[in-house]
């Protein structure tokens, strides 16, 4: 009886000690995670984007840059109001309805002007998703796990910009299965998506795959880093944002 | 108790089979749904909340007026609305199941929906949305059924019921706030972003609901033997004619701020409702400032106000008034136009509708076993039961002595 309770006690007190260190030795057995960094993967503590419309302003040039976008990322082409896009183009007055003024220069006027998602510094998007299927990473890039998305499209109404697009149906029906790019999943239908500022080609050292297009109208970099080229335009160019009374702080700035 | 729900007349076993046929209609366009996905309805990527969340809305405001009944019983003591408690209860649970299936079948991966319960998330609205929900439904269960059998066995409510009661009372309030703040909390919807959006919520949950309660009971008088007392039936209609007043007002206040204030975005969506949308819903919207009008004079008239006859109809009148402007409108009125103030048309396809008459057939369903179960208690205890005079056995009736005088009148 006494010797049965000793060594319980002593084997009591081994566990108890084995529990403590544990963890420790774990840990001190070197961040051995199964993904490594790529160590040519750009960063930033908030990505943004400065796009010249003085330089890029035409339907044909926006597509141009969509139809880039939307082929490395396998977004189905359907046609009416159940699109989905990430890239698109529109009028000074509805990219900007709150900054309309009806003796604007006729030539901006005339602009077209490409809407995407502003990776919102305050993303409305993210504080009323259900299920943190979207989400603010780090690098300021606001994402989605189509994995956890449930559909409930709160996101879409809470975005003020337009931003976000519904698979009402099955995305893969409206792809070119013979075009797929198989480095980029398809998405399922009853998911929401949009634009992803290109993470997956930052995590290889790549620019996203608009601004490479754009041919220096569009400029990418870190919005916190004063060195930046980024930061650098929006020294010297007056920049405005879509709807700055959202509060929503877009990351998208756009020349005029 | 549930057996009491199998025993029936032949007319009883008619109605339940005939939800079941509407149920299983609405739920091949359900399975059709889930097998094409979301794009059978007639949402879109401006419009992206449709017939689905509108119903959903209109419903919770159904769920939480129970409390209208069940309130001035126990924080007022006002006894003669003993005997509807139950009913409001009751359909406080029908509406909460319905609000539940409204949102299930318009998510568009159903089958991840306990995502909102498996990474709770305190930040989106949806997920207190589902937490009072599933509570207020779990509050009304116990307190219904707890009441029900004591009633039956006659036995005292149990007093560690109480609390439960209260909190169930104030939780009310709490689910149709909540709903509220979906929409009040987002940023770019103006005909949503004001303050008083929850005000207005509660205000026309409490006089649609109730109205729809009291419809309720008067086909259940038609079918059963159970009698509303005419004293609670008049309180309820005087709670309904404040509430609609009240309503209407709120109604007014957006449209003061929005017009003085001379704010475009404020504007948009109500000069597109009342004026520049299709000429349906125009006509709609305005049937909606119609039948709010008429049904107000019938409300505040005592003469209109106290006549049994024309009273199912000054409900019907108002509960349209009420669904059209939210359980339409609203949801409408908030997408369009859109972002870039653009009008994206929508209207519910006929799946959608199907689906939406599957939920309420549903609803229905419940409804009808419930009150069935409460019905048949209440013919056991001999509670509100009709009298011959029309009045209810809770009511003290001034037709019976008049009997009593007449009956040696005649020896
Ligand atoms: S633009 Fe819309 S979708 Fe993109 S981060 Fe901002 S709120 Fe979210
Ligand atoms: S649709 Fe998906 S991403 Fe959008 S709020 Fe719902 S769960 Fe979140
Ligand atoms: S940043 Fe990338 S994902 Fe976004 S629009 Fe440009 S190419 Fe598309």
């Amino acid at each position: 009886m006494k010797n049965n309770r000793r060594t319980f006690i002593k084997l009591a007190g081994i566990a108890a000690a084995g529990l403590a260190v544990a963890p420790k030795a774990l840990a001190s057995s070197g961040g051995h995670s199964p993904v490594k960094a790529n160590p040519k993967g750009l960063h930033a503590t908030q990505w943004a984007m400065v796009i010249d419309t003085t330089k890029l302003h035409t339907e044909e040039e926006i597509a141009k840059l969509a139809e880039a976008c939307h082929a490395i990322h396998n977004v189905p082409k359907i046609e009416g109001h159940k699109e989905v896009k990430w890239l698109w183009s529109d009028t000074y007055a509805h990219t900007f309805p709150e900054q309309e003024n009806p003796h604007l220069a006729e030539e901006v006027h005339h602009r077209d002007f490409p809407l995407l998602c502003n990776h919102c510094e305050n993303p409305p998007c993210v504080r009323v998703c259900p299920t943190k299927a979207t989400y603010k990473r780090p690098d300021g890039i606001v994402a989605m796990d189509y994995h956890r998305c449930i559909g409930c499209r709160y996101c879409m109404a809470g975005c003020p910009y337009g931003s976000r697009s519904f698979n009402w149906g099955e995305p893969r029906k409206n792809l070119d299965l013979s075009k797929l790019n198989p480095e980029f999943p398809t998405r399922m239908r009853g998911v929401v998506e949009k634009c992803n500022f290109c993470v997956e080609r930052l995590a290889v050292g790549k620019m996203p795959a608009c601004v490479e297009a754009s041919e220096g109208a569009m400029v990418f970099g870190d919005l916190n880093d004063p060195d930046s080229e980024v930061r650098q335009v929006l020294r010297e160019k007056f920049t405005i944002r879509r709807k700055p009374t959202a509060g929503t702080e877009p990351c998208v700035y756009y020349v005029i | 108790m549930l057996e009491l729900a199998l025993k029936g007349s032949k007319r009883y076993y008619g109605w339940i089979a005939f939800l079941l046929v509407l149920i299983g209609i609405g739920s091949l366009a359900y399975v059709n749904q889930l097998m094409v996905g979301l794009e059978t309805t007639g949402m879109n990527r401006d419009v992206s909340w449709g017939f689905y969340i509108s119903q959903f809305t209109y419903l919770v405001g159904l769920a939480a007026s129970g409390v209208m009944i069940v309130l001035p019983n126990y924080f007022h003591s006002y006894k003669t609305n003993k005997h509807m408690v139950i009913f409001g209860e009751f359909m406080a649970i029908a509406a909460c199941i319905m609000c539940m299936l409204f949102i299930a079948v318009d998510v568009g991966q159903p089958t991840r929906m306990l995502n909102v319960m498996l990474h709770p998330t305190p930040n989106s609205i949806l997920f207190w949305d589902m937490t009072v929900l599933v509570g207020y439904l779990s509050l009304n269960l116990l307190v219904g059924w707890t009441c029900l059998q004591a009633d039956r066995a006659n036995l005292p409510h149990p007093k560690w019921l109480k609390p439960f009661i209260y909190v169930s009372i104030i939780w009310a309030f709490s689910i149709h706030t909540v709903t509220a703040f979906l929409y009040q909390g987002l940023p770019g919807r103006h005909y949503w972003l004001t303050a008083i959006l929850a005000a207005r919520f509660l205000a026309s949950a409490f006089c649609s609901g109730p109205a729809i309660l009291l419809l309720v009971m008067m086909v259940t008088e038609k079918f059963t033997t159970f009698k509303m007392a005419k004293n609670a039936l008049s309180t309820l209609v005087k709670i309904i004619a404040y509430a609609m007043c009240i309503n209407m007002f709120f109604f007014a206040l957006e449209i003061f701020t929005a017009f003085y204030s001379n704010m475009p975005g404020h504007m948009h969506p109500i000069t597109f409702l009342f004026a520049h949308a299709d000429p349906t819903l125009v006509t709609l919207m305005w049937t909606f400032l119609a039948c709010a009008a008429i049904s107000i004079i019938l409300l505040v008239t005592p003469k209109f106000r106290n006549n049994l006859k024309l009273l199912p109809y000054t409900l019907i009148i108002l509960v349209v008034a009420t669904w059209l402007d939210k359980g339409l409108g609203l949801v409408i009125g908030g997408f369009t136009p859109n972002p870039f103030h653009a009008i994206t048309p929508y209207w519910p396809t006929g799946k959608e509708l199907l689906v939406s008459m599957m939920v309420y057939a549903i609803g229905a369903l419940i409804v009808t076993v419930l009150f069935k179960i409460a019905t048949s208690v209440k013919e056991e205890m001999g509670h509100s039961q009709g009298l011959p005079c029309g009045c209810s056995t809770e009511d003290t009736c001034e037709c019976a002595p008049e009997e009593v005088e007449e009956a040696p009148a005649e020896a």
